[in-house]
C-alpha cells in the first residue's frame, strides 16, 4: 500500500489512481473504496470509474473538470478512509473434471496431487472479485493456493465453453461465454455470469466474495434445466447471499 | 405514417450499427463499443438533423448493399468507399433525399478505412444497456452482436420533427491521408520502458496490420523494447491507448477495446488524433509525437468545442474567407463573410 496515491495522466481524458503494489485484498479494498466514492460523490465532469487489482482509472472531460481540479478533488478525499460498501457473499456451482474441466489431471500432476485433492484445493478459500474484464462479466478472482497455482497454457484454446473455471497462475477466473482464452480449465458452471439484457448485466461485481461450490454432473444439468425453465437470471437469486458470512 | 426500413442485400466486409458507445459498464467488463471514428460519425447525424446519440451504420473498407423500403434523408461521411445510389455516384459529407426502392452499394474506395452512415430518425434496433452499438467482442447489442449480413431488415426511428438538413462546414471535412502523425501524451506506463524504446517509438514509422480491427490497430515496425518483464498487473484501458507486449509491437486500442489490459502502455493518443488512426488502412503509417498534459489538454477542449451544436451551426452561418495581398511593398488583408439565412 503507497502511503501516497501515485497517479498516472493517460492521455488527455483519463488519469490512473494507484494505490499500492501486487494483488493485494487491502489494496484491492481501497480501489473499491475510491470507486464507490468517485461514483457517488465526485466532482462534475467524471465519466466513468473503472477499478482494477490496485488502481481506479477515471474518465473525466478536461473541459468541464480540468486535470488540476480533478487532483485537488482526489487529494482532499484523500484524507478519509473510503468504504466499498457491502460486500455480497455469492456460491457459484462448479462441475469438477471430466468434459466440464479437460485441465484437471494436467493440473494435479503439475501439483503432485490427485484430481480430487485439486479440486479441494481450489473450492477451499473465499476469493475476492478484484475486478472484471477481458470480457464482460469476467471475474478475476484470488488467490488461488500456491500448490495448484499453474500458469496459463502456451497456446490458448480457440474455444473455450461459456462457464468454464480456469486457472492462470494465482488468479482464478470464469469465462461467462464461448470464447478463445488461454486458462488452464478444471471445471464449469452453469450459471451465467453476464446477461446483457438485464440491468446490472453482471452476476459479480468487483469487491464481491465468491465461494466455488463443487457439484455433480447430475447437479449440473439440473441448474442447466431450471436455467432452460425460468430463465438464466432466476439462478442468480439463489446464488447471492448478500452480505453473508459464509453459511447461505 | 410508417417508418421505413433499411433491407440488407450484401452484409460488406463488416458493417455494424454504432452510436455514441456504451459508457458506464466499463467496471463489469463491458466495452465501450460505438463508432471508430466519432468525428465522421457525428457529422453524419448532424447532417441528417439527427441528435449526435442516434444510431448509424459503420462500414469498413468494402461496403454492403443496402436497399431504402421508403423515401427518407441520409449522408455518408468518413472514408468514400464509392457510394453509388442507383447507378449513381452519391456525394458525400452533406445530407441526400433517397426515394424508397434506391439501392445503396459501393464501388470501393482507396483512402480511410470507415464510412459512416446517418439515416433521419437514426437506426432503431433496441437499445442494450443503454445504447444501440454493436458489441462484437461481447455479441450483444446492434443486430444479435454481430456484423449484418443478406437478409437482416433495419428499423428506422421517426425523425425528428421538422428537423432540417444542416451542411457540413466544408472546412470540418477531413482528408484521409496514408501517413498520419498522432501525437500522444506519455504514459501512464512510460517507465517501462528503455530510453531507446521511447525513442524508438517517437522516432520511426509504424505501418498499419491486416490483423487490425475495432479492438485495435496492431502496428509493425521497429520493436520498442521494455526495461524487465513486458507485463503489468492489469489496469483500465482507455481509448488510444498504446500497448506494448513482449514483442515490442505497438497496439492502438480503439472503441471496442477491453476495459482492462495487462501490457504496459508506453503512451496514449489524445482524443483531437484518436479519429484520424481509426481511419488508417493496413500498408498506411503512423507516426507518434509527444506532446505535453497541458497541449494534450487544449487540444481535446478545442476539439471537442467542434460537436457543440450552436458552434457548429454559427459556422454553417458564418463563413469568412480571407485573402492576403502585397501591393507595392505594402500587405493588405481583406475579409468577406458569406452568411446564409435558413
Amino acid at each position: 500500500m503507497y502511503a501516497k496515491p501515485r497517479y498516472l495522466v493517460a492521455g488527455d481524458s483519463s488519469l490512473v489512481v494507484e494505490l499500492g503494489e501486487g494483488i493485494d485484498p487491502a489494496v484491492n479494498r481501497r480501489v473499491q473504496g475510491l470507486a464507490r466514492l468517485i461514483r457517488e460523490r465526485g466532482p462534475a465532469g467524471v465519466v466513468e470509474v473503472v477499478p482494477s487489482y490496485r488502481s481506479v482509472l477515471v474518465y473525466y472531460r478536461p473541459w468541464e473538470l480540468p486535470l488540476h481540479a480533478l487532483l485537488g478533488w482526489l487529494a482532499r478525499v484523500e484524507l478519509y478512509e473510503s468504504d466499498p460498501g457491502p460486500s455480497r457473499l455469492v456460491r457459484i456451482p462448479v462441475a469438477y473434471g471430466g468434459e466440464f474441466g479437460p485441465d484437471l489431471d494436467e493440473i494435479a500432476r503439475f501439483s503432485r496431487l490427485s484430481p480430487e485433492e485439486v479440486v479441494a484445493l481450489h473450492s477451499a478459500p473465499e476469493y475476492l472479485v478484484y475486478c472484471l474484464g477481458f470480457a464482460p462479466g469476467f471475474p478475476f478472482l484470488g488467490k488461488v493456493p500456491p500448490e495448484i497455482a499453474m500458469p496459463r497454457l502456451a497456446t490458448p484454446r480457440t474455444r473455450v465453453p461459456g462457464g468454464s473455471v480456469g486457472i492462470a497462475g494465482e488468479q482464478t477466473g470464469i469465462y461467462p461465454a464461448d470464447s478463445p482464452g488461454g486458462w488452464r480449465l478444471l471445471g464449469r458452471t452453469p450459471l451465467s455470469l453476464f446477461i446483457p439484457h438485464r440491468d446490472p448485466p453482471a452476476l459479480l461485481k468487483p469487491g464481491d466474495r465468491v465461494r466455488l461450490v463443487p457439484v455433480s454432473a447430475r447437479e449440473f444439468r439440473e441448474w442447466e434445466e431450471r436455467a432452460r425453465r425460468h430463465g438464466p437470471e432466476a439462478l442468480w437469486d439463489e446464488v447471492v447471499v448478500e452480505g453473508g458470512e459464509g453459511g447461505g | 405514417m410508417t417508418v421505413g426500413t433499411i433491407r440488407v442485400i450484401e452484409g460488406g466486409l463488416l458493417t455494424t450499427v454504432q452510436d455514441l458507445g456504451r459508457p458506464g459498464y466499463q467496471m463489469l467488463g463491458v466495452s465501450p463499443a460505438g463508432a471508430a471514428d466519432e468525428y465522421a460519425f457525428r457529422l453524419a447525424n448532424w447532417a441528417v438533423g439527427n441528435p449526435p446519440e442516434a444510431a448509424g451504420l459503420e462500414i469498413t473498407l468494402v461496403g454492403p448493399r443496402l436497399l431504402f423500403t421508403s423515401d427518407t434523408l441520409v449522408a455518408l461521411t468518413g472514408a468514400d468507399l464509392g457510394p453509388v445510389l442507383d447507378g449513381q455516384p452519391l456525394p458525400m459529407w452533406q445530407a441526400v433525399r433517397v426515394r424508397g426502392g434506391s439501392t445503396l452499394a459501393f464501388a470501393g474506395g482507396t483512402r480511410g478505412c470507415r464510412a459512416y452512415l446517418a439515416v433521419a430518425g437514426g437506426i432503431d434496433v433496441p437499445p442494450v444497456l443503454g445504447s444501440r452499438s454493436t458489441d462484437l467482442l461481447g455479441r450483444f447489442g446492434g443486430v444479435d452482436g454481430r456484423a449484418l449480413r443478406a437478409g437482416d431488415e433495419l428499423p428506422l426511428g421517426q425523425p425528428p420533427p421538422g428537423a432540417p438538413p444542416r451542411p457540413i462546414p466544408p472546412e470540418l471535412v477531413p482528408l484521409y491521408p496514408e501517413e498520419v502523425e498522432a501525437r500522444v501524451v506519455l504514459g501512464p506506463q512510460e517507465d517501462h520502458f528503455t530510453s531507446e524504446g521511447l525513442r524508438v517509438f517517437l522516432g520511426s514509422p509504424y505501418v498499419v496490420t491486416p490483423q487490425s480491427d475495432r479492438i485495435g490497430l496492431r502496428l509493425e515496425g521497429p520493436a520498442v523494447r521494455h526495461r524487465g518483464r513486458a507485463d503489468i498487473i492489469s489496469d483500465g484501458m482507455p481509448a488510444g491507448a498504446v500497448q506494448v507486449p513482449q514483442d515490442g509491437r505497438p497496439l492502438v486500442v480503439l472503441a471496442n477495446r477491453q476495459t482492462v489490459g495487462g501490457y504496459p502502455k508506453i503512451a496514449t493518443v489524445i482524443s483531437a488524433d484518436l479519429w484520424r488512426l481509426a481511419q488508417l488502412r493496413p500498408g498506411n503509417r503512423v507516426f507518434f509525437r509527444a506532446v505535453t498534459p497541458e497541449e494534450a489538454h487544449r487540444l481535446a477542449i478545442r476539439h471537442w468545442q467542434l460537436w457543440d451544436e450552436d458552434q457548429l451551426a454559427a459556422r454553417v452561418r458564418q463563413r469568412t474567407t480571407r485573402w492576403q495581398l502585397t501591393v507595392a511593398g505594402f500587405r493588405y488583408s481583406l475579409s468577406l463573410e458569406e452568411s446564409t439565412e435558413e
